[in-house]
């Protein structure tokens, strides 16, 4: 299976554990990923903050240039990324005004037909039985607490993705994997997203939060599928130690990272070794 | 004072009278606690055309568009939608709250990082960013604050001195161009 | 050449005001065959009925047309005052220049042209009308009533009461509906049982009402004053005429753990049982998917325990058929299922809500079991999940309704009311206890119903907060409410020990079903549709099919009685008459031109028109044909619309009528 790719700017700047975590497990899995030509910037939160146009226009050059490059579907492994996509495609669609206005600012011809998919649609056009029996280490160990954040689901009529108040498609996953998932209570809460630079403050309580529910409730380890879930959970939680006085070590995993160790993958390729919070990160010892 | 929208003016657009004040987009906000006015203040003010006080909240700047509002209201109206307007107009009108001027930094860092170079180039926006702020409030603390993070990162290979950029930067400024 | 009368109307300025009817009358008088045309301010008052009178005996006038409001309103008074002058009443016809013109109009110029025009079509119209006679059918004085609540009882009994024969059908295996299992009720704080179930027993030993328990209404043919009920019985596997009650069944019967539909899944009953100890009848039941012995053979304990040997394993659904005159349908209602599907309807969400996820989150009518005297806990407040008496319960109003994205958008009108009414009985069984209510209005219009709920709040000390609620999480036993309090502008987190979700009322499982069966009309939301909203309030569209109590609209239990007794004062006034009449302007088919292709009895929404055969004095098949049952046709015209050979026609729309209407206008 070849699918299009939109890596986005975390991708290939300080989420490159995610970018390695991705390309590792889908290769192992017979994905190959053709990366988007010349893809620029989705305008992220900054762009529908400061300038709605522009929140438009920036992920419709990216569909302009997918389409031109004949992508059905493409992987942006990034929810900002893919919810910006999704939701310009949307505009895009719905209205031939915008598609005219739009591909003049583009530069390009872009009607919106391109589907952008997130992490979890590629594994589960992969398929469970696939993934199952594609196991090598099984996850016996792992007790996840798979978190999506806000924009996997939200807005639903948007990315009519799972259910956006009690998803379940990583935990279905991780199962197939042989792990254990934890229900416990923050799934869907915000961890603070962008918020990083501009306003610590928050991130870090919304941060707190997420990691002291997820303990309470038997997890083990954290699952994403969002770089900045995990720059909030991960980079920062020694700063969310310091600042609550607590001791987490609470392991954040991107979602291909499990994947890949079931696949068996080592975790160098994966790039678990780049993240902050780590411990030996053979399966076998995650339940420590 | 009352500032009601002209037909033209975007909050003009969005049905803000659909929304029946019931307060689940406080409710389940969560920043509400920082705000210094509630969500479902925000949309009463929209609908009343008191702009200015919404235009000059904090609690537009403290949003993090996580979308919680939008998702559960009742009358499926778009809040978080309506703080993004909010936005575009406290920082097109210089409105904005001061106290909030570091996202705002931010955010404006963040597109003339993109506008130069098509992708986000992390060190230079934390640069343009800590600088903007500095002049703005000449804190030393926050200036220098995430340089080890700068090594951290770097231990681990995730810092790139030079970003990438993309090869046509003249179609992102003419976009940027055609939109601001 | 009919000598043809024109009347229009000003009605006051609501016509006058859009429509020159001074030039609307001048114009009219031009139409050949017109001979007389003449405006009044007042048409329908009683100079203005005395005017057309006068003007039919000076004019020797014999076809009218007035020019007014919707025939809806006033055909009749018209057709009446014609009649008394000795005209034939169908050869009056009305031309809406009120709702059809001067009301949807500015422009007086345009509006005055239109209103000429309408009545033109109304003049070419009545020239063809043939004078009719109404038609007349014997009535069957019984009554069907469907549903066995609160409603049902109050209108079964009414009309039993008054001298005729009653059939009642009730899905469950008692009547009650959802009153029986209500604790207390407002505004009195009178007990519910108590006031119900001496009216359920008068039902069941009513010598003019038979009872059919654990039953459904399978089918309906005939009409109005005759209806042929098909009704299932569906098997009980005991014989409720041989059971004597005595519960040596239920007693013996191993299986212990059933979940209650009578206590919501709160409580628990044996595979053999009765819903609750009131029940009528006080007759047992087989859980078929429960039993032992039906559904692997074995077991049959309660066989072996039976001394009046009413058990029967080998029963099976019985058909049986009544004849009624009238149909009352009091199919109640059912909560908004929270967080599940709603059945067709493509409702779901409040995952939010976490019901079904946490144990102590609940619905309404399971909290209205938890505080019953006759409930699982025997009227003690304990919490589902590990039986400790809450001292924070949370409850939250409009789950479900008004809420347009995920449930309803309608007010559930009662959830106000009753949840002042569960933070009192809280408070009263819970003196320590804090109630916490979720709100976005009161809606307590009623009397003394405002009182009840500031008696909840000054007495009884319910926090009541003016907001929705976002989330709730369970965290150490404890249920975390996630709220705001608007008036205060804060959000507002409530560590809570329970839940309660006024959840919405809607329609029951099958209302749309059985309102197509019946061919009565219903709203998007399943309830069934009255006649007119003011003057027709508990008839439907469909003559003889009346409808009282929540299967209309959300109701409580006064308005559910009143409605109840106002359809029993309907079907009185039906069956005082030994037969009724019915409008004339039906369809008929012509039996020498008919293809016998049938579409029309496909087609027709009624099944009004059936297939016969034509046969010679000696037997022999002349041809086939289809006929329309004039006690069934409401005359819509569908059949004559897909006739292919022109066969079928309306009585006063004939499309001869239609053509030289369309004629007048090109």
């Amino acid at each position: 299976m070849e699918i299009g790719y939109y890596p986005g700017c975390a991708l290939h700047g300080s989420s490159n554990d995610y970018e390695a975590s991705v390309h590792a497990c889908l290769k192992a899995l017979d994905v190959s990923l053709r990366e988007l030509d010349d893809w620029i910037c989705c305008g992220a939160t900054a762009a529908h903050s400061l300038n709605h146009k522009l929140s438009i226009a920036l992920p419709a050059r990216n569909l302009g240039l997918a389409e031109r490059d004949g992508f059905t579907q493409m992987l942006a492994p990034c929810p900002m990324c893919s919810m910006e996509l999704i939701k310009a495609g949307r505009c895009l669609a719905e209205d031939p005004q915008v598609r005219k206005e739009i591909s003049g600012i583009v530069e390009l011809p872009v009607t919106g037909k391109t589907k952008v998919l997130n992490l979890i649609q590629v594994f589960q056009q992969v398929g469970l039985e696939r993934l199952k029996s594609s196991v090598k280490t099984t996850l016996e160990s792992v007790r996840a607490a798979c978190y999506y954040g806000c924009l996997l689901t939200r807005p639903p009529e948007t990315l009519q993705f799972d259910d956006c108040e009690q998803p379940s498609s990583m935990e279905k996953i991780l199962e197939a994997l042989g792990a254990k998932v934890v229900t416990w209570n923050y799934k869907t809460e915000c961890c603070g997203a962008g918020m990083t630079m501009a306003n610590e403050e928050t991130v870090l309580d919304l941060s707190h939060k997420i990691l002291s529910n997820a303990a309470a409730h038997g997890a083990n380890c954290l699952v994403v599928a969002c770089p900045m879930c995990h720059v909030n959970l991960d980079m920062k939680q020694g700063d969310i130690e310091s600042r609550f006085n607590v001791r987490h070590g609470m392991v954040v995993y991107y979602l291909s990272d499990l994947v890949g160790l079931a696949l068996g993958l080592d975790p160098q390729t994966l790039g678990i070794d780049r993240h902050f919070v780590t411990r030996p990160a053979s399966p076998a010892q995650v339940a420590n | 004072m009352t500032t009601h929208p002209t037909p033209a003016h975007p909050i003009a657009l969005i049905p803000v009278e659909n929304c029946y004040q019931c307060g689940k987009c406080t409710a389940g906000c969560p920043m509400a606690e920082r705000m210094d006015v509630m969500p479902n203040q925000i949309v009463r003010l929209a609908q009343l055309g008191e702009l200015e006080r919404a235009l000059r909240a904090e609690s537009i700047w403290l949003c993090v568009s996580c979308q919680t509002c939008s998702t559960r209201c009742p009358k499926s109206f778009d809040c978080a939608g309506l703080m993004d307007i909010l936005r575009q107009q406290a920082v097109e009108q210089a409105k904005a709250a001061p106290s909030q001027v570091r996202t705002q930094l931010f955010q404006k860092a963040f597109l003339r990082n993109i506008r130069r170079y098509g992708r986000l180039n992390e060190l230079e926006l934390v640069r343009t960013f800590k600088t903007l702020a500095f002049l703005k409030d000449m804190n030393i603390p926050f200036l220098v604050k995430d340089a080890l993070l700068a090594f951290k990162l770097q231990q681990r290979g995730k810092l790139y001195l030079m970003g990438e950029r993309v090869r046509d930067r003249g179609v992102v400024d003419r976009i940027f161009q055609r939109c601001l | 050449m009919s000598r043809i009368g024109v009347f229009t109307c000003w009605c006051g300025e609501n016509i006058a005001r859009t429509v020159d009817v001074e030039r609307v009358a001048e114009a009219v008088a031009q139409i050949p065959g017109v001979r007389c045309s003449v405006h009044n301010k007042y048409m329908c008052s009683d100079p203005g009925q005395t005017m057309i009178r006068e003007k039919i005996a000076s004019e020797r006038l014999d076809v009218l047309v007035v020019a007014s409001c919707s025939p809806h309103m006033h055909l009749k008074t018209f057709r009446k005052a014609a009649g008394q002058a000795g005209i034939n009443p169908y050869l009056v016809e009305m031309s809406n220049i009120r709702e059809h013109c001067s009301w949807v109009h500015h422009d007086k110029e345009k509006a005055t042209e239109k209103a000429i025009q309408l009545i033109r079509l109304s003049v070419e119209k009545v020239r063809r009308n043939r004078a009719l006679e109404p038609i007349k059918v014997p009535v069957t004085k019984r009554a069907l009533v469907i549903g066995g609540g609160v409603a049902g009882i109050q209108a079964a009994l009414d009309i039993a009461d008054t001298g005729y024969e009653v059939v009642m059908v009730e899905r469950e295996p008692s009547i009650g509906g959802k009153m029986a299992g209500l604790s207390e009720t407002f505004p009195t704080l009178d007990c519910s049982q108590c006031i119900l179930t001496p009216r359920m027993v008068e039902v069941g030993q009513h010598s003019r009402i038979r009872l059919y328990s654990y039953s459904e209404v399978e089918s309906v043919d005939g009409y109005v004053g005759n209806f042929k009920v098909t009704i299932r019985q569906k098997a009980r596997y005991v014989d409720i005429d041989k059971c004597t009650g005595c519960g040596e069944c239920w007693n013996c019967c191993p299986l212990k753990k059933q979940l209650s539909e009578f206590d919501y899944g709160m409580g628990t009953r044996r595979a053999i049982y009765v819903p609750f100890p009131q029940a009528v009848p006080a007759r047992p039941v087989i859980d078929k998917n429960a039993c032992t012995k039906l559904k692997k053979g074995g077991c049959g304990l309660c066989e072996k325990k039976c001394l009046a040997k009413a058990i029967n394993f080998k029963d099976q659904d019985k058909l049986v058929e009544e004849l009624v005159g009238a149909i009352i349908v009091a199919t109640g209602y059912q909560l908004y299922r929270v967080g599940q599907d709603q059945g067709k309807r493509k409702l779901s969400g409040y995952g939010e809500y976490g019901y079904g996820r946490y144990k102590d989150v609940i619905d309404s009518l399971q909290f209205e079991r938890l505080v019953s005297a006759s409930g699982p806990t025997g009227g003690v407040i304990k919490r589902p999940s590990d039986g400790v008496v809450p001292n924070t319960v949370v409850f939250i109003s409009c789950v479900g309704s008004r809420d347009n994205a995920k449930g309803l958008s309608y007010c559930s009108k009662i959830c106000c009311m009753y949840t002042a009414k569960h933070t009192m009985l809280y408070k009263h069984k819970v003196h320590e206890g804090q109630a916490h209510v979720f709100y976005m209005d009161i809606r307590a219009g009623g009397k003394n119903y405002d009182e009840f709920v500031r008696r909840a709040i000054e007495q009884d000390g319910a926090r009541y907060h003016r907001g929705r609620v976002s989330k709730i999480t369970e965290e150490n036993g404890k249920l975390i409410v996630r709220g705001a309090d608007t008036l205060a502008a804060v959000p507002l987190t409530i560590e809570a020990d329970m839940v309660v979700l006024a959840a919405a009322m809607r329609p029951s499982d099958g209302a749309e079903e059985l309102a197509q069966e019946l061919g009565v009309g219903y709203d998007e939301f399943g309830f069934f549709s009255e006649s007119h909203p003011k003057l027709r309030p508990v008839e439907t569209n469909a003559a003889g099919v009346f409808i009282c109590g929540a299967c209309h609209a959300p109701k409580d239990i006064p308005e559910a009685v009143a409605q109840a007794s106002a359809v029993a004062g309907k079907v009185q006034v039906m069956f005082g008459h030994d037969e009724m009449t019915r409008e004339p302007e039906i369809a008929s088919i012509n039996e020498q031109t008919c293809a016998a292709c049938f579409a029309c009895v496909r087609t027709c929404p009624y099944h009004a028109i059936e297939k016969t055969e034509i046969r010679s004095p000696k037997g022999i098949l002349v041809k086939r044909t289809a006929r329309v049952n004039s006690g069934l046709c409401m005359g819509c015209g569908t059949c004559v619309s897909v006739c292919p050979s022109k066969s079928a026609d309306l009585e006063g729309f004939s499309e001869q009528q239609i053509y030289s209407m369309i004629e007048s206008l090109v």
